[in-house]
């Protein structure tokens, strides 16, 4: 039976929702908008996949009050968003001057042949995603660097990226 | 006055402004036009196209004229070279993505951006590198999409967002990736969705039906009245060859502005529809047949004069031109009948003789924005006639409390300050009630504000925003209209304007209601007034068989409130004569004689808006076949019925004849007058059925335009309930529901709608669904099936 009364936002798991709260209390009432990437980002951060599918962009969109296009403008103009599901774990090179100096496109080269994924893509199994080209991280002094589920590191050579990446794996395992 | 305005120079006149107005709009009105594409004077300034930058005297950069606000002395050159430079430049950088392709686009040919292109552009792009190319998502049937060619002017994305209230369309992706769109599939869903075809300055949104179907240079441009829902909006069709290919908005402030909604844009459609009647026909013993005029139209005056004239009913449609209106009642009122009615919807003719001149609106249709408050009764306002949503819409944009008295929640496209759902006699208690808080005093007949049920405090707070409010109306709607309880509805309203001093209106429910009330489609009013012998209204022509029928535009199935009773009616006729557009195996049923007549845009006529605007218009296209002008065929049947008066050569004369009339009519007014006696309004014990039309169903034209007819508002004909409802009926889990009005029944989809009050299905009319069943309001049962 189709039901014309159920809400969008009735997706968002409760502690999603704490989190949009959380967000929402930090502006003016009539300012909601403004705690979309923060409402985006939590939604991301709890899916499975890692990613914004419509249908939360759609509960969050209810959920603040905004309309769903608004919503999309968003999620599609940071690159913080992935807007397909991802590997399990997110793995960002920095390309910037400094580690691109210190040879960070060969570390590059090394992560997509190691796992036969292009910058942007995921592993097959699901358990590597290779964040398509990160900005300056801000660890210019531990050129080249990466970050891996929001943990730094740096100095990078092949052997500790073959290193660091084997241990996801494992733990993945 | 003119110490509130500043001087300044453009170009090296001096011009006088209004501070802080934009620079483009300043030129304009001189007669200056800057190169423009994102700027739009209905819309916010965006000021992201960059095409509209002007030289200013000090200023140390060209700026864009759209978001420069003048101010005294200032010196503006919008050809100077530093003008033109940026103007260049700015062009260039548009035409790197833009396909250079212009005779394989839609739009060629009235495009801005090729104009603009001729003027600013070089004859030979520099740009030799890849262009980016956007993959289009079907975005329904009326606009189609080539985002390729989109140069993110962005206007579409402000209609939604300003105008329509609807934001569908976006800016996703960023930098060279920006895409306009609306980034999921998914059909746009505003009524005035249309519009964005004429705001989009290149081909990116064009018409999906008219696509490809003729150049600008081949159409001829002519202007005419949209007939579908009273407010007359203005429009041109374009022709080629004679055959119609689209239409598009003229502009009126008074009325329209430069909007037209989806039904009045798209329904052309309809008009060459494959059912198109094209040569009168004729039934016989051995089946329907061809035949010329000539043998049609003695076979009708043969019939017709034979019955007496008291057993000939009349059913004109409200769509039709004022000329065909008042021609019809001539001839039939000629004949001896006074049973002529084009109210085809509504049930409850109470106060008929009590009501005034004709269902005004109450004010002009742009005063609507200058409300302070107002109170929707019984109006799906949105879809029955978008532009005066659109104006409700302003004045709520503009701090005014809009608020609603409806059978459910209709979308609208603006908050309700208040709102409440009411079953329909309900609907009566709580408009008493709203009545008596307002302080008046309610005859015994109508104060049923005792029985209200409803949240009292939703009322209360609508009385205090209407006391509080400087300048407010009651709005009634073409629900409340057609409802059992009209009466009621319009004596309250009536009440509250003589004792609260709130003024009210009717929002028209067809597109020439108002023309119908002065012709004297009527069976209680001939023309402007007069008095006349009373005929029976509608529901009493159809309660039992008459022995004539003479339909106009009619199809009783879809356009009279008991679309099963009326087939029946009908059906048991002795003589039914149906001048129609469209001949259907329903007519061939009951009818005797089909006389094709115009569609719109193939006839000359007047269409009276529902401020009593008269507007007349020309025939813009060629009718099909041997259809004829409805005013040419009734003239005729006038001729060969030897009534005297029918010799007119021209529509514009039936006009002037009728206007000729109207001269000394009493002002506009709203209220019913002296004593009705208002029918005892019981409790509803059993399941109410209550309706609205299906606005993209409302009359023969629009049922048959393929576009719309594809649109989801279009296939919308479920029936409606709450959970609560379903369960205490044990169909929770049905998802199909059998409808049972008398021996008729339907088997019709549900949607549960927490909306719908106690007690009630809503179901809309004008639907297949619909068409099968008995009458739009009362009682109905229903089963899972």
């Amino acid at each position: 039976m189709a039901e014309s009364t159920t809400r969008k936002a009735d997706l968002l798991p409760a502690d999603v929702r704490g989190e949009i709260d959380h967000w929402l209390g930090r502006f003016p009432d009539d300012q909601r908008q403004s705690a979309v990437l923060g409402a985006l980002r939590s939604v991301q951060h709890h899916d499975p996949q890692h990613y914004l599918s419509t249908e939360m962009m759609d509960a969050v969109a209810d959920y603040i009050g905004m309309s769903e296009i608004a919503v999309y403008e968003v999620a599609s103009f940071y690159s913080m968003y992935n807007l397909e599901p991802v590997g399990k774990h997110e793995i960002s090179v920095c390309t910037n001057i400094s580690c691109m100096l210190r040879g960070s496109d060969e570390i590059v080269d090394h992560l997509e042949k190691k796992l036969d994924i292009k910058l942007g893509e995921s592993t097959t199994d699901g358990a590597i995603f290779l964040k398509k080209e990160e900005e300056c991280l801000a660890a210019c002094c531990g050129a080249p660097m990466m970050q891996v589920d929001h943990v730094y590191h740096e100095h990078l050579t092949i052997e500790k990226v073959d290193q660091i990446v084997d241990q996801l794996r494992g733990s993945h395992d | 006055m003119s110490d509130d305005l500043v001087t300044i120079e453009i170009d090296g006149k001096p011009v006088e402004a209004k501070p802080g107005t934009m620079l483009i709009e300043v030129a304009e009105a001189a007669g200056v036009t800057i190169p423009r594409f994102c700027y739009h004077k209905k819309l916010s300034v965006a000021a992201n196209c960059r095409m509209c930058m002007v030289e200013v005297e000090k200023a140390p950069k060209p700026l864009p004229a759209c978001a420069t606000p003048v101010n005294d002395g200032m010196k503006v050159h919008t050809s100077s070279k530093t003008a033109v430079d940026a103007q260049k430049g700015t062009m260039e950088f548009l035409l790197i993505n833009h396909p250079l392709d212009c005779p394989i686009c839609d739009q060629g040919g009235e495009c801005e951006l090729q104009d603009v292109a001729m003027g600013y552009g070089e004859g030979v792009s520099r740009y030799n590198e890849g262009k980016r190319v956007v993959m289009d998502k079907n975005i329904g049937p009326l606009v189609a999409t080539e985002m390729t060619r989109c140069i993110h002017c962005t206007r579409c994305v402000r209609f939604g967002e300003e105008i329509a209230g609807m934001r569908e369309l976006g800016a996703t992706g960023r930098g060279e990736n920006m895409e306009i769109g609306t980034y999921i599939e998914k059909s746009m869903a505003s009524e005035m969705s249309g519009n964005v075809i004429d705001l989009c300055p290149v081909g990116a949104l064009t018409a999906k039906p008219s696509r490809f179907a003729a150049r600008a240079w081949e159409m001829i441009e002519q202007p005419t009245v949209a007939p579908h829902d009273g407010v007359g909006s203005n429009l041109s069709v374009h022709t080629s060859n004679g055959e119609l290919v689209r239409v598009v908005p003229n502009e009126n402030e008074a009325i329209n502005e430069t909007w037209l909604s989806d039904r009045d844009r798209f329904s052309y459609e309809g008009v060459n529809a494959s059912d198109r009647l094209t040569k009168p026909m004729i039934k016989r013993e051995n089946g329907w047949r061809e035949c010329s005029w000539e043998t049609a139209l003695n076979e009708v005056t043969d019939n017709l004069v034979k019955i007496n004239g008291a057993d000939i009913s009349a059913l004109i449609s409200p769509t039709s031109t004022l000329e065909e209106m008042y021609l019809a009642q001539k001839y039939l009122r000629g004949l001896g009948s006074n049973s002529i009615d084009s109210r085809l919807r509504q049930v409850d003719f109470t106060d008929q003789d009590s009501m005034p001149l004709f269902p005004w609106l109450g004010c002009g249709v742009d005063d609507l924005e200058k409300l302070d408050a107002a109170v929707l009764i019984g109006s799906d306002a949105r879809m029955d006639h978008p532009i005066i949503a659109h104006r409700l819409r302003k004045a709520w944009l503009a701090g005014g409390k809009v608020m609603a008295i409806n059978p459910i929640a209709y979308k609208l496209n603006h908050d309700l300050h208040a709102m409440l759902t009411a079953s329909p006699a309900q609907m009566v208690s709580g408009l008493a009630l709203l009545a008596t808080k307002l302080g008046a005093k309610l005859p015994g007949s109508l104060d049923y504000a005792s029985s209200f049920k409803g949240d009292e405090a939703v009322v209360e707070s609508m009385a205090e925003t209407l006391k509080a409010a400087e300048n407010s109306m009651l709005l009634l709607g073409q629900y409340a209209m057609n409802s059992q309880y009209a009466s009621h509805l319009r004596g309250l309203l009536s009440q509250i304007e003589a004792h609260c001093n709130i003024k009210f209106g009717y929002l028209p429910d067809s597109g020439n209601t108002t023309g119908a009330w002065l012709a004297g489609c009527l069976p209680h009013r001939g023309p402007a007034l007069s008095a006349v012998t009373d005929g029976k209204h509608v529901v009493d022509m159809l309660a039992n068989s008459d022995k004539g029928y003479f339909l106009w535009n009619v199809e009783p199935e879809f356009d009279c409130a008991d679309p099963q009773r009326a087939l029946s009616a009908l059906q048991g006729a002795s003589f039914v004569v149906a001048a129609t557009s469209f001949a259907t195996d329903t007519m061939k049923s009951y009818a005797n004689v089909l006389l094709p007549i115009s569609a719109f845009s193939e006839s000359s006529g007047t269409l009276v808006n529902t401020n009593g605007a008269w507007q007349s218009f020309n025939a813009v296209s060629n009718a099909q076949g041997e259809a004829r002008p409805g005013w040419k065929v009734l003239r005729v049947l006038g001729n060969l019925a030897q009534q005297s008066g029918f010799d007119y050569t021209s529509s514009t004369q039936v006009r002037d004849e009728l206007k000729g009339m109207c001269t000394e009519l009493p002002a506009f007014s709203t209220a019913v007058t002296g004593e009705i006696k208002y029918a005892l309004i019981e409790d509803e014990p059993q399941l109410q059925r209550v309706s609205s039309t299906n606005n993209y169903r409302s009359d023969a034209v629009v049922r048959r335009a393929a576009a719309l007819q594809r649109t989801p508002e279009a296939e919308d004909s479920a029936v409606r309930m709450n959970s609560a409802e379903l369960a205490k009926l044990g169909l929770n889990e049905a998802s199909q529901l059998e409808l049972r009005q008398g021996m008729h029944t339907a088997s019709v989809e549900v949607v549960i709608d927490e909306t719908v009050p106690a007690g009630c299905l809503y179901l809309p009319a004008a639907t297949e669904a619909s068409a099968q069943l008995g009458t739009a309001f009362g009682n109905i049962e229903v089963k899972a099936s």
